[in-house]
């Protein structure tokens, strides 16, 4: 039997005080989000308990108690204290996934710091725009690292301390830089915890819109709630679980569901700081026995492209249950993972705002390949007409997923843009931005992104950012940016690129813009194709109609094309 | 070759001072992520003026510069 036992009988009966209870929480208590994943476990009797295996990538290995966890965080929100940071300061952990980014992000919110992951792959660009929109007043980071954020130090008179986890004794430390060496620390086994309450900020992650800059997903202690039953019910985390989330901290799953679910409930969670190969990652399943595998469509594709026969040399019959997240899980990987696992992926739906799991496929529930499943008990999803946002009366039509307000880990505001925030609410219903259909037994089936950003991989590229930087080149007239289909990542980055006079279009100019991009923005923002055209199509008024590039690429009709320029 | 490829990985790919051998991995190192692969399969194919087939390049294939030079010879007319 699973956690959730009958999925029809939770939904009758749902509320989240379910959640409340087991975590004994009471509405007006104090709730800190990294007492409950550290200090709380070790006081129901799992202090020796292990909680984070981790592995390098050569080969080399971590393992922390959650006693350690406990103490390395008391360690790491002592010396923030000790540092001058303030309760409610932005503190950017922009580091790969190494063991001080799990715990200094329990640290950070157990000093009452607002944690604000930033992925390590960002270039200066990129990171610069994040930690100025949070004004961040510290980033804690590695040596390797360190050099993107020197860069743009002088831009940033608000950020006091880089903080270096790994400094080499032998060079000296440069302006407002400071070594933390966590290991070497003397660790503090009594830490006064602030006094956070269920309202109180916890998490800054950072998502690309259509237009604009990236925006600030704040996010609050009482996200716990349902990113601890969600957890429970849909991961179908066990006490006995060895539980491997690949996502990254720098991303909204990896802190969900990869520090806050899996720590909140207790199990033991492996990580693996290493780049995708096939081999490696059965390898890693097999010797760590792995029983619960949260992954994503990307990687899965990976696994299917690698082929069957690598499954063979190892033995992952460890493996009890596995879910999957980031972009639309198609039909054929969860009918390959029935062939070569036994058993499917089970794919989960929801997005950095939502901060937990909107609509999934349930442990038990009949699993329909492609579909994303059902609401989870207690989220009212719906989808709705575009233009009236009213509810369709009928299965099967396209519409905008909407989604009732008031779960807990709802995001709260954007940072610094509350009118953005207010947008995403219309007739009472909050929209992630997607479009599904929802058939005749309540089964959601996703279509497509309502805008033109792009989902590569899982992760959310502005097309806005992409062509800002991209006219940073000195070759580069003009440009525009649409997603491309892709069977690995689904929709990889493709620019349409006009040169400016003395410029012509070249395999190595190509190669330029492209580096020029990964450098500045991340490797997944960078064009994974560049075409050189004469003109972009534009509207009379002089917009680019992304439109008409975008239906070109996916084999569409172009519809509509009055109002183009040269029509 | 190596030496071309390997100044090539070290001036675009790594952010300090980590030496990097012929045999350093660089998929599963995390030096080279599968995103900026595309960057260097370009690069490659421009260099050597070869094409890879997308099959051919895989993590495995791009783990190391030795492993990446045989890819590049199997092209090279």
């Amino acid at each position: 039997m699973s956690n959730i036992g009958s999925y029809n009988e939770r939904v009758k009966n749902f509320d989240w005080k379910i959640a409340e209870q087991e975590l004994d929480y009471k509405p007006g208590d104090i709730l800190n989000i990294g007492w409950y994943c550290s200090d709380r476990i070790c006081q129901m009797g799992k202090a020796e308990k292990p909680a984070l295996i981790w592995e390098g990538s050569t080969g080399n290995e971590k393992q922390y108690t959650y006693n350690d966890l406990r103490l390395n965080s008391n360690t790491i929100g002592q010396f923030l204290r000790d540092l001058g940071i303030q309760p409610e300061d932005r503190v950017c952990l922009f580091m790969d996934k190494i063991p001080e980014l799990y715990i200094g992000f329990l640290g950070i919110l157990k000093m009452g710091g607002i944690a604000q992951p930033l992925f390590s792959a960002f270039g200066d660009e990129s990171l610069f725009v994040r930690l100025d929109n949070a004004q961040t007043t510290a980033i804690i980071t590695q040596k390797k690292h360190a050099p993107k954020v020197r860069k743009i130090l002088d831009k940033m008179p608000y950020l006091k301390h880089l903080i270096i986890v790994d400094a080499d004794p032998a060079k000296p430390l440069l302006d407002r830089e400071v070594s933390f060496n966590m290991e070497n620390a003397a660790k503090v086994e009594h830490f006064e915890i602030h006094p956070t309450y269920a309202e109180s900020p916890s998490v800054l992650h950072y998502t690309s819109g259509t237009t604009g800059q990236p925006k600030g997903v704040k996010h609050v202690h009482y996200s716990l709630i349902s990113q601890y039953l969600t957890s429970k019910w849909v991961l179908d985390l066990l006490d006995t679980d060895i539980y491997w989330c690949t996502a990254d901290p720098g991303w909204v799953t990896g802190t969900s569901y990869g520090i806050i679910g899996a720590f909140s409930n207790g199990v033991t969670q492996c990580v693996l700081d290493a780049g995708f190969s096939a081999d490696n990652w059965y390898r890693f399943i097999e010797k760590r026995k792995i029983s619960m595998w949260y992954s994503a469509p990307t990687a899965i594709r990976s696994l299917m492209k690698a082929g069957d026969e690598v499954i063979k040399k190892y033995d992952l019959s460890s493996l009890r249950h596995l879910a999957s997240v980031g972009e639309p899980l198609n039909s054929e990987a969860v009918i390959w993972s029935e062939k070569v696992f036994g058993k499917p992926f089970l794919d989960t739906y929801w997005q950095t705002e939502t901060g937990s799991m909107m609509i999934t496929n349930f442990p038990g529930m009949k699993i329909k390949p492609g579909s994303m499943g059902k609401p989870f008990p207690g989220i009212i999803a719906t989808v709705i007409d575009a233009e009236t946002y009213e509810p369709f009366t009928e299965t099967g039509k396209i519409g905008l997923i909407a989604i009732k307000p008031g779960w807990p880990a709802m995001m709260r505001t954007y940072w610094r843009n509350e009118e953005t925030y207010k947008k995403k609410f219309q007739n009472g219903w909050y929209l992630p931005g997607d479009r599904s259909s929802i058939d005749n037994e309540g089964y959601f089936w996703f279509v497509g992104r309502d805008d033109d950003v792009i989902n590569t991989g899982g992760h959310l590229v502005s097309p806005f950012e992409v062509e800002s930087a991209l006219l940073e080149h000195p070759a580069v007239a003009e440009s525009a940016v649409v997603a491309k289909p892709d069977f690995v990542n689904m929709e990889v980055v493709k620019a349409f690129v006009t040169l400016k006079p003395g410029f012509t279009g070249s395999k190595d100019l190509d190669l330029d813009i492209m580096n020029f991009v990964r450098k500045k923005l991340s490797p997944l923002a960078m064009p994974q194709e560049i075409e050189f055209i004469e003109n972009l199509p534009k509207t009379r008024s002089g917009k680019i109609m992304r439109r008409i590039l975008h239906a070109k690429e996916w084999g569409e009709e172009i519809g509509d094309t009055s109002t183009l320029e040269n029509d | 070759m190596q030496e071309v490829i390997k100044a090539y990985v070290i001036k675009e790919y790594v952010e300090d001072d980590t030496e990097l051998t012929n045999d350093s991995p660089l998929i599963s190192g995390g030096i080279v992520d599968s995103f900026s692969m595309v960057s260097l399969k370009r690069f490659l194919e421009n260099k050597y003026n070869i094409s890879i087939p997308d099959d051919k390049a895989t993590p495995e294939a791009f783990d190391s510069v030795n492993k990446i030079c045989a890819l590049v010879k199997e092209y090279v007319k």
